[in-house]
């Protein structure tokens, strides 16, 4: 099985193409040049609410004929569903006690790039040798546990699409998207080099901009697309430049050769390293939705639910937390670059959060709780913590997932509606997905022994153990802001709830009569999602011996860096649980603070608060007008005055250089003129003028007479000869 | 009185004169054509009297030729004459004056 990891992204290509194709055949001959816009679901409830809450799921009670759709499915989920079956062949094949040994497996399809030999053997060891860059697929403990969760919820998702785009006249194209998706999520993680892993990586940007766009008729859906490629363009350049860098140093891309490298003679790379590193970060924060690049995330909720589910929440976003945690090795030996990930990584966790209290679109709450989750991912990569991030991207992946689907089948019930202000009620009516949704909530709040729990601890533990030798308070600082935050997610999260699920129902009489349950197909991969939200915290108990499984499973990636001892940490047992103690009060005062005001208090509390602080009710509801910030300085200031200011530059500056050059030709040709006018013409005219005035003269000889002429021949003879005769 | 040069020369000289004050003062176009007859044989009687006067024959010869010549003349003189009469239906040279400058 090891040796067929090169078809587990070929299932979802060929599930691409199967469904590209067969879409594309059934809308040419059909002529519906204009089959999506003509009528799905979600035109009608659009057209009834606001604009700028994105509704996307359809379920109109007339049916589409969608033509193939039993094909689409069984080939959009079935590729998913082989690929899911040989990614968890492979891993077993090795087995998981090989993987935390160091077992890994790779296989080299062909060598992509031959860059010839190495003139520029340097001062640099190692840097020896052939440039090339192979089309290499590796399987080791990290790349393992992100195939896992990503083939695994990946096939929950298709399986859920099914029932929630059923009723999409663009239902083949949505699956040949998420299938394409997947082929590229999956290169990205069993990708063996840097390069492969940017062909993962722009393939998922890919696909998110066309998912994203799904309902490219639509204004809003077609701008967050392309948000959301732009900024990731903004880190991807980065991240490029990162991969120069990597090249530039080591003359190689292949991870196992460069970690190598790097882990072998630190002292020949510390220098560059932390330059290379904030540029890889760059990227990863353009992926991963951090601080400054964050912005397409809750932009990108414009696309269906499930590909929120998948691409925005469980997986695609998730590869920043994945490259960090990859290149742990550059990270360590860059402790200034780390300082600077965890700072970004804790605020942005704080920052979304905050946002997240406020915001009243199912969708993006759950969005900005994702920005917020993955700060806290970064926040652990930051403290040298990369095992724990990656736990905490593995169980984020599932509760996430599950909430977000959840959001899906709440809104499938609501008939597009989105806006929790006008749900409540909804626990009974939809039990399902209620239970489902409530046990996610509970994980995401940090209720104990939940999943959460266990990898958001695991992460504040190891911030609070964390030293940073540049500035020795910033990791009690960071300490606070996380815990701080996970009384925030607990708040928001369960005013999520109780908005939506709890109190009376506050939509419309024809929405009420319409809630419905929605079909197994999405309900069963609630479930289960929600067991795994449940469960997946166990295999990273701490404190008890062997507890933290995970943590060993991943140690392998964490190579020996030559001349940096290993901190250790084992804090007494006191300390640990003190540390949970308080994450569980401050999850549980933000679970009762939620309930209290919005449940038992129905939102006065909440008005009054926002009726007494009106500025910062309105800049957290506004989210912070960030991006009516990037708007003014990146899009007006840098793009169109930016524009202006070049445009001046080319009118003034650039344009100085023909304008002068037509000033002197002007000028010559004004000298030309004027000799010509007056020099050359004279000439001519004077000889004409003068001719005029012999002519004038003359012309009175010309009488037209010939007797006339005759006299004055004869006259004329007669001179001569008088002058001859008297001369002689 | 003994018939000289001189005598052939004076008569010549009117007759050249004649002619020549003919062409010039006449208005009609057929007595300017005699008038020039007239001049053309006053140069043949100079010729001759040269002729005889110094004993060559070279001058006859060229009255001869004056003569021939003088026949082409009269001819392409009278077809000139009709032309213009055709023309201006007149034959006052008066009227002849398009070449005036």
């Amino acid at each position: 099985m090891r040796d067929l990891i090169w078809a587990i992204p070929l299932f979802p290509l060929l599930g691409f193409v199967i469904n590209g194709l067969v879409y594309l055949a059934t809308h040419r001959t059909k002529g519906h040049a204009h089959a999506h816009g003509s009528g799905y679901g979600t035109d009608a409830h659009t057209a009834a609410t606001a604009p700028d809450t994105a509704h996307d799921t359809g379920h109109d009670p007339g049916h589409h004929d969608i033509p193939l759709k039993g094909l689409h499915t069984a080939v959009g989920v079935g590729s998913v569903a082989i690929a899911c079956i040989l990614a968890f062949g492979a891993i077993f094949d090795i087995g998981l006690k090989a993987f935390a040994e160091g077992a890994s497996h790779s296989i080299t399809l062909w060598r992509w790039i031959p860059l010839g030999v190495n003139q520029a053997v340097g001062q640099i060891p190692g840097h020896v040798g052939e440039w090339f860059v192979d089309v290499t697929l590796r399987i080791d403990s990290l790349s393992a546990l992100m195939l896992a969760f990503v083939t695994f919820v990946g096939f929950l998702i298709h399986l859920y699409s099914a029932g929630y785009m059923g009723h999409e006249v663009g239902y083949g194209r949505f699956y040949a998207y998420l299938n394409l998706f997947m082929f590229a999520m999956l290169v990205l993680v069993l990708g063996g080099n840097f390069l492969m892993l940017f062909v993962g990586w722009e393939g998922v940007g890919l696909c998110s901009y066309l998912l994203i766009g799904y309902y490219y008729e639509k204004n809003y859906a077609a701008d967050a697309g392309k948000k959301a490629f732009v900024v990731n363009r903004i880190g991807d350049f980065g991240f490029i430049l990162g991969i120069f860098g990597v090249f530039a140093l080591f003359g190689s891309l292949d991870f196992q050769k460069v970690f190598g490298m790097a882990a072998a003679h630190p002292e020949a790379y510390t220098p560059y390293l932390t330059l290379v590193c904030l540029l890889l970060f760059v990227g990863a924060c353009g992926k991963s939705a951090q601080f400054p690049l964050y912005v397409w995330l809750p932009d990108a909720m414009a696309g269906p639910t499930p590909v929120s589910a998948l691409i925005h929440a469980a997986t695609m976003v998730t590869a920043g937390v994945y490259m960090v945690a990859r290149c742990n090795v550059f990270f360590r030996l860059a402790p200034n670059a780390m300082i600077i990930v965890a700072v970004i990584g804790a605020f942005t966790a704080l920052f979304a959060a905050s946002i997240g209290v406020a915001q009243n679109d199912i969708k993006k709450v759950l969005a900005y709780s994702t920005v917020s989750q993955l700060g806290y991912m970064f926040l652990a990569c930051g403290v040298g913590a990369f095992a724990e991030g990656m736990f905490h991207v593995t169980t984020h992946a599932f509760f996430k997932a599950c909430l977000f689907l959840g959001a899906g089948s709440v809104i499938h019930a609501m008939g597009g509606e989105q806006d929790i202000r006008r749900m409540g009620g909804l626990a009974k009516k939809i039990p399902k997905t209620y239970w489902t949704f409530f046990i996610a909530t509970l994980t995401i709040s940090g209720v104990p022994f939940l999943a959460a729990f266990f990898s958001k601890d695991a992460i504040k533990a190891a911030v609070f153990h964390a030293e940073f030798h540049a500035i020795p308070w910033l990791p009690r600082v960071l300490y606070a802001v996380a815990l701080f935050t996970a009384g925030l997610t607990a708040f928001y999260m369960f005013r999520l709830l109780t908005l939506t699920f709890w109190g009376p129902f506050r939509g419309t009489k024809h929405q009420e009569e319409h809630v419905h349950e929605s079909p197994s197909t999405m309900t069963v991969p609630l479930m289960v999602l929600a067991f795994l939200s449940i469960v997946s915290g166990y295999v990273g108990v701490p404190i008890i011996e062997h507890g933290d499984r995970i943590g060993e499973f991943l140690q392998p990636i964490r190579l020996p860096i030559a001349g940096l001892p290993e901190q250790v940490h084992h804090a007494p047992l006191s300390v640990e649980l003190a540390l949970m103690a308080a994450a569980v009060a401050v999850a549980s005062i933000g679970i009762y603070l939620a309930w209290s005001w919005y449940h038992r208090g129905e939102g006065r509390v909440p008005a009054r608060l926002a009726a007494e602080w009106p500025g910062v009710y309105r800049a957290v509801t506004n989210k912070y007008f960030v991006d009516e910030a990037y708007d003014r300085v990146f899009v007006q200031g840098l793009a169109l005055g930016g524009g202006t200011f070049l445009w001046e530059v080319d009118a003034t500056v650039v344009d100085l250089i023909p304008n002068g050059a037509a000033a002197v030709t002007k000028g010559l040709s004004w000298i030309a003129a004027f000799f010509d006018q007056y020099v050359v013409d004279g000439i001519v005219n004077g000889i004409a003028d003068l001719l005029q005035a012999l002519y004038q003269l003359f012309r009175r000889a010309q009488t037209g007479r010939v007797q006339n002429y005759a006299l004055v021949m004869g006259g004329g003879l007669f001179c001569l000869v008088a002058v001859y005769l008297l001369f002689r | 009185m003994t018939i000289t040069i001189n005598h052939y020369l004076i008569v010549s000289f009117l007759l050249f004169s004649i002619g020549f004050l003919g062409v010039l003062v006449r208005r009609n176009f057929l007595t300017i054509l005699m008038s020039i007859e007239l001049m053309l044989n006053a140069v043949n009687l100079n010729l001759i009297a040269f002729s005889r006067r110094l004993s060559d024959l070279t001058g006859q010869v060229f009255s001869v030729f004056v003569i021939t010549i003088a026949a082409g003349e009269a001819a392409i003189g009278l077809a000139l004459t009709i032309s213009f009469f055709r023309q201006r239906k007149t034959l006052n040279v008066e009227e002849a004056r398009t070449m005036k400058g």
